[in-house]
C-alpha cells in the first residue's frame, strides 16, 4: 500500500492503494466518481475517457502513481457545474443515449475535441471519436449533437 | 418533467407508505378494486393490505408532485418514459409534475400478462414492454383519474358526470370551480365507497396529448452527468469484492492447484469454488482482480471438447441432406408436389456464426445476505424473470418475499440480462461473507469468453416458381442447437406462398447460448430475403415487384414496402460503384428497411452509406425513440453483418476483448438512416428488434445488385466476400 494524493475537478484526493493500481478502479471504487464507466479493461471502449491536462485518456489503462504529481484529472462529474455543458445540453436536446453506459465516455471525448477544434467537420468528428464504442448504436445521433454543440458555442 | 437521478429507493409495500407522505392511490392486483390510503395512516394501511392484494401505481403528494411507477427494465429502450406516459394519458397527470421510479419487483402484482393465459411476468424481453402493459398502464391510469373525479364529486356534491379533469387539475362545467389533484388529498375517501370502477372508460386515441406526441425520455439528463446509477455503481459500507475465473472452454471443471498461495495473498477473503469457475473474495476490486490473474488451474474437459466451429458447417449439411425431417415448424400444402411441378428450382445454404451479446456494462450485482442468512436485498442490472427474484431464493434457501431485488439502470440487455447466472454467482458469494455485501463484476474477458451466444446455424432454402414465375413452394430447413434461438422467424405469415414447409435439425456442442437480440430472426430473415431476391434476380423481375405479389393478402406489410421503396427512391439508379438491396422484417411490428452500400474491390470491405425504414409498430406512444430504436437496431445489425464472430477451436473460445471481437464504430456507421412511422391506431408492437434482421438480407441484396454474387455466411468479412467475389 502507498499514499497518493490526486487532484481530480480541482479537488484534492488522498488515497491508500498498492502502485499499479489503475486509475479508474480508484476513481470508481475508491472515490466514487461512478460516472467514468468501466468497459473493456484494455483502452478498446472508451467507456471510462477522462481528461489529464486537458487530454483525453483512457483511465483503465492508467496508474495511479503516474497521476498523483499535480495532473490535473477531470472526470464528467467535474466537466459543468449543473450538466449544462453545451455538448451535455446538446445530447439532451437529440435524446443521444439509450442505456447511457458509454456516454460519459463520449461526452469526456467529444468536449476535448471542441477545446482544441471548435467547429469540426463531420470526418473530424468520426476520426475523434472512433475510439468510443457505443453498442447502442448511438452514433448518428452522437455527431449530431457534437455538431449541434459546435454551432451553440 | 422532473428529473429523478438520485438512488431510486425500492420498498416492499409496506415499508413504501410507512417512509412516505403525500397520499398513494391503490389499484387491485387484477385491475378491479382500487382503493385509496393517506399514507400517514398506518392502520388502515395495514387493513388494506391485509383485505385485498394491492399495490400502488402511483403516489401523488399535495403540492402536486407525482410519482409514477414503472415495472419494466431500462435498458435503453425508453421503458422509464413510455409505461408512465400511458399512464399519465389516461389519469390526465400534469407531465411537467411527473417523477419516474421503478416498481418493486413482485410479479403477482405489477406484472404484465404472461404467455400461458392469466400468468402474469415481469419480464423486459422479446420486445414485449409497450405490446404487454399499453393495456395495464392505460386502465391503471383512467382508474386513478376516476378516484380522483369521484373525491371532487363528493367534496362538490355534484354529479361526477359534470367534471373534467386535465394536466391534474378537475374542473365542474357548471360552476366554473377547479381543484388540483393536490389539492384533492384532503377529501380523497377510502376504498369502500368507491364506484365499480373495473370498466373506466378509456380515451380515445385523437384526444391524447401525451401518447404519440414527442416527450423526452425521462431519465436522459441523468445520463450525461453521470449521475445515472447502474448496479455496477453501488458502492456500500465494508463492501467485499468478488471474482470468478471460469476458463474459456464452456462447462470444464477446475481443480486449483495453488489455493495456499491465493490466501496469502494482500486482501484475499476466501477462495469459493463453483462447479465450473472458481471465485475470489477479496476486500478491494484491485486485490482481487490480481489474486484471479495469479490462479493456478486444471481444467477438466466437458461437452465442448473436440468440437471446432469452423469444421462443423461440414457435418450440418449432412444434416440437411437428411430426408428424415427434424422438429416440424410449418407445414402447408404439398412442398414435394410443388417441387415436382415446378418450372424452376432454387436451392441455397445460408450460415451464420456466433455472435455476442457484448453490452457495454460487464455483468455484475451487489448482494447483501443478512446475519441470519433469511433475507437478502439486491442490486442489479436486470431483464428480470420468470422468477423475479432472479434465482435468489433458491441458492440461499428462503422464500422469495425474503429477497428485495433493487432494480438498476441497465448498461445494455440485448437479452444477455434475461439470465440470472450473474445473479446467482454473486448469491453464493454474498453468503459465504454475510452480511458483509458483495459486488461480483465479471471482467470483459469473463463476459466474452464464458458468454452465451446467438447459436451459429446452417439454412437450407428451396423455393421453386411455377410456370408464370410466381414462388409456389419455400421449404426451409434449420439446422443448429437451441430450438427457437435458431428457429424463430422462420416462419413467412406476410407471404402468400401456398405450399411452406420448415424444420428444425438438432445439434449440440456443449456452448452456452441465449437469445440475442431479435433471436433466430437474424439468420432466418437473412436466408429468406437473399433467397428472395436469388429468385428476382434469375427471373430478372424487380426485388420490390416480387414481394408486392407475395404480400397480396397482408397490406400493412405491403404499406411498409411501398413505403420503404418511396422513401428511399428505390427506383433512381445509385451512383456508380453503389447499390441498394431491400429486406421485410416482422417481428410483432412490420417493416421494410433499404440499405444502400458500396464495396472495396480490392479489400473486401463493405460499406453501408444510407438506411431507409418504413415501420408499422401500430399505435406509437414516443415516436423519437421507435426511430432510435430502428437506428439502433441497424447500427447492432450492420456490426452483427459485417464484423461480429465468435470462433471455437477444441471447445475454447478464441476471443477474448474488444481487440479481437469487432463492433462497429463511428467511422464505419452509416452517413443516415431515416425512419417513417406508418400511422396506424392498432394495438402497440414491439420495436426493439425488427430493424435488426433487416440488415444482413438487404446488404446481401444490394451486393447481388452490385456484383451479380452471392454472400451466403454471415458475417461478410473481408475475406468471405473477396471470395464470393471470386466465386
Amino acid at each position: 500500500m502507498a499514499s497518493y494524493t490526486l487532484n481530480i475537478n480541482d479537488q484534492t484526493h488522498k488515497v491508500e492503494v498498492d502502485k499499479g493500481t489503475s486509475l479508474l478502479w480508484v476513481l470508481r471504487e475508491h472515490l466514487g466518481l461512478t460516472g467514468t464507466k468501466y468497459g473493456c479493461g484494455i483502452a478498446q471502449c472508451g467507456a471510462c475517457t477522462i481528461h489529464v491536462d486537458n487530454t483525453p485518456m483512457k483511465a483503465c489503462v492508467l496508474s495511479v502513481e503516474d497521476f498523483s504529481n499535480g495532473e490535473k484529472i477531470k472526470t464528467i462529474e467535474g466537466l459543468s457545474e449543473k450538466g449544462d455543458h453545451p455538448l451535455q445540453k446538446a445530447w439532451v436536446e437529440v435524446q443521444a443515449p439509450q442505456c447511457g453506459y458509454c456516454h460519459s465516455g463520449q461526452i469526456m471525448q467529444a468536449a476535448a475535441l471542441l477545446k482544441n477544434n471548435p467547429s469540426p467537420s463531420k470526418e473530424e468528428i468520426k476520426t475523434h471519436m472512433n475510439g468510443n464504442i457505443c453498442r447502442c448504436g448511438t452514433y448518428l445521433r452522437i455527431v449530431q449533437a457534437i455538431q449541434l454543440a459546435a454551432q451553440s458555442q | 418533467m422532473t428529473q429523478k437521478h438520485s438512488k431510486i429507493e425500492t420498498l416492499n409495500r409496506r415499508e413504501f407508505l410507512k417512509s412516505s407522505g403525500g397520499i398513494a392511490l391503490f389499484i387491485g392486483a387484477s385491475g378491479i378494486f382500487p382503493a385509496l390510503v393517506s399514507c400517514t395512516d398506518t392502520k388502515k394501511i395495514q387493513e388494506q393490505f391485509e383485505k385485498h392484494a394491492i399495490t400502488a401505481w402511483v403516489k401523488i403528494s399535495e403540492d402536486g408532485q407525482i410519482i409514477i411507477y414503472n415495472p419494466a427494465s431500462e435498458m435503453g429502450q425508453g421503458s422509464m418514459t413510455s409505461l408512465p406516459l400511458i399512464f399519465a394519458e389516461e389519469m390526465d397527470a400534469d407531465w411537467s409534475n411527473v417523477q419516474v421510479e421503478f416498481s418493486p419487483q413482485e410479479s403477482d402484482i405489477y406484472g404484465s400478462p404472461g404467455w400461458a393465459p392469466g400468468s402474469k411476468l415481469m419480464f423486459t424481453v422479446g420486445s414485449r414492454t409497450t405490446n404487454s402493459y399499453f393495456n395495464t398502464m392505460r386502465t391503471a391510469g383512467a382508474q386513478a383519474r376516476a378516484i380522483l373525479l369521484h373525491a371532487a364529486a363528493q367534496h362538490w356534491k355534484v354529479p361526477v358526470g359534470e367534471l373534467s379533469a386535465e394536466n391534474s387539475v378537475v374542473s365542474h362545467t357548471g360552476s366554473g370551480k377547479t381543484i388540483t389533484y393536490g389539492e384533492l388529498i384532503p377529501y380523497l375517501v377510502a376504498g369502500e365507497t368507491m364506484p365499480d370502477l373495473s370498466e373506466v372508460p378509456l380515451k380515445a386515441p385523437d384526444k391524447f396529448k401525451l401518447i404519440g406526441h414527442e416527450i423526452p425520455r425521462t431519465e436522459i439528463p441523468s445520463k450525461v452527468d453521470g449521475t445515472a446509477q447502474f448496479a455496477i455503481d453501488i458502492r456500500l459500507p465494508d463492501m467485499l469484492y468478488g471474482v470468478l475465473e471460469r476458463g474459456n472452454l464452456h462447462g470444464a471443471k477446475p481443480t486449483l492447484l495453488n489455493e495456499s498461495e491465493i490466501l496469502g495473498l494482500e486482501g484475499v477473503v476466501k477462495i469459493v469454488p463453483y462447479d465450473y469457475a472458481i471465485g475470489i473474495i477479496a476486500t478491494k476490486l484491485e486485490l482481487a482482480l490480481k489474486a484471479k490473474s495469479q490462479l493456478k488451474i486444471d481444467w477438466s474437459t466437458s461437452n465442448a471438447s473436440g468440437f471446432n466451429s469452423e469444421e462443423i458447417y461440414s457435418e450440418y449439411k449432412k444434416i440437411a441432406n437428411q430426408n428424415q425431417s427434424g422438429e416440424v415448424i410449418i407445414n402447408e400444402g404439398d412442398v414435394s408436389q410443388a417441387f415436382q411441378n415446378a418450372s424452376k428450382v432454387y436451392q441455397a445454404d445460408f450460415k451464420n456464426d456466433y455472435v455476442y451479446h457484448a453490452q457495454l456494462e460487464p455483468l455484475n450485482a451487489v448482494i447483501q445476505v443478512s446475519e441470519d442468512l433469511r433475507k437478502a436485498d439486491v442490486w442489479v442490472g436486470s431483464q428480470q424473470g420468470t422468477d423475479t427474484k432472479l434465482g435468489v431464493p433458491r441458492v440461499l434457501g428462503i422464500p422469495p418475499e425474503n429477497v428485495n431485488v433493487h432494480l438498476q439502470y441497465l448498461g445494455g440487455g440485448f437479452g444477455r440480462r434475461s439470465l440470472s447466472d450473474f445473479v446467482e454467482e454473486c448469491a453464493v458469494l454474498a453468503k459465504e461473507v454475510a452480511p458483509k455485501p458483495v459486488k461480483l463484476i465479471w471482467t470483459r474477458e469473463d463476459d466474452l469468453r464464458y458468454g452465451t451466444f446467438r447459436p451459429m446455424s446452417l439454412q437450407r432454402i428451396k423455393a421453386s416458381v411455377d410456370v408464370s414465375g410466381t414462388i409456389h413452394a419455400f421449404s426451409h430447413t434449420v439446422v443448429g442447437d437451441g430450438g427457437n434461438l435458431v428457429a424463430s422467424g422462420i416462419r413467412n405469415d406476410h407471404y402468400a406462398i401456398p405450399n411452406q414447409f420448415a424444420d428444425w435439425r438438432s445439434t449440440s456442442h456443449g456452448i452456452r447460448l441465449k437469445h440475442w437480440r431479435s433471436v433466430g430472426h437474424g439468420p432466418n430473415k437473412f436466408a429468406i430475403e437473399s433467397m428472395l431476391d436469388q429468385i428476382a434476380f434469375d427471373q430478372k423481375i424487380s426485388p420490390v415487384t416480387l414481394r408486392k405479389k407475395l404480400m397480396i393478402n397482408s397490406p400493412r406489410a405491403l404499406a411498409t414496402l411501398e413505403k420503404a421503396v418511396e422513401i428511399s427512391s428505390w427506383e433512381e439508379p445509385s451512383p456508380e460503384g453503389y447499390a441498394k438491396g431491400i429486406s421485410f422484417v416482422e417481428h410483432g411490428s412490420l417493416g421494410t428497411g433499404v440499405v444502400e452500400i458500396s464495396l472495396n474491390k480490392e479489400t473486401g470491405e463493405i460499406k453501408v452509406h444510407r438506411v431507409w425504414i418504413a415501420l408499422d409498430a401500430g399505435t406509437i406512444i414516443q415516436p423519437d425513440n421507435v426511430k432510435a430504436q430502428m437506428e439502433g437496431g441497424i447500427i447492432m445489425g450492420i456490426s452483427s453483418a459485417l464484423k461480429e464472430k465468435i470462433s471455437v477451436v477444441d471447445g475454447q473460445v478464441q476471443q477474448r476483448n474488444f481487440n479481437d471481437y469487432s463492433l462497429l464504430r463511428m467511422q464505419d456507421a452509416p452517413d443516415s438512416i431515416e425512419t417513417v412511422l406508418i400511422p396506424s391506431g392498432e394495438t402497440p408492437q414491439g420495436v426493439g428488434e425488427t430493424a435488426t434482421p433487416m440488415v444482413a438480407g438487404a446488404i446481401a441484396n444490394a451486393f447481388l445488385q452490385l456484383t451479380g454474387k452471392h454472400l451466403l455466411h454471415m458475417p461478410f468479412t473481408p475475406d468471405r466476400v473477396l471470395e464470393a467475389l471470386n466465386s
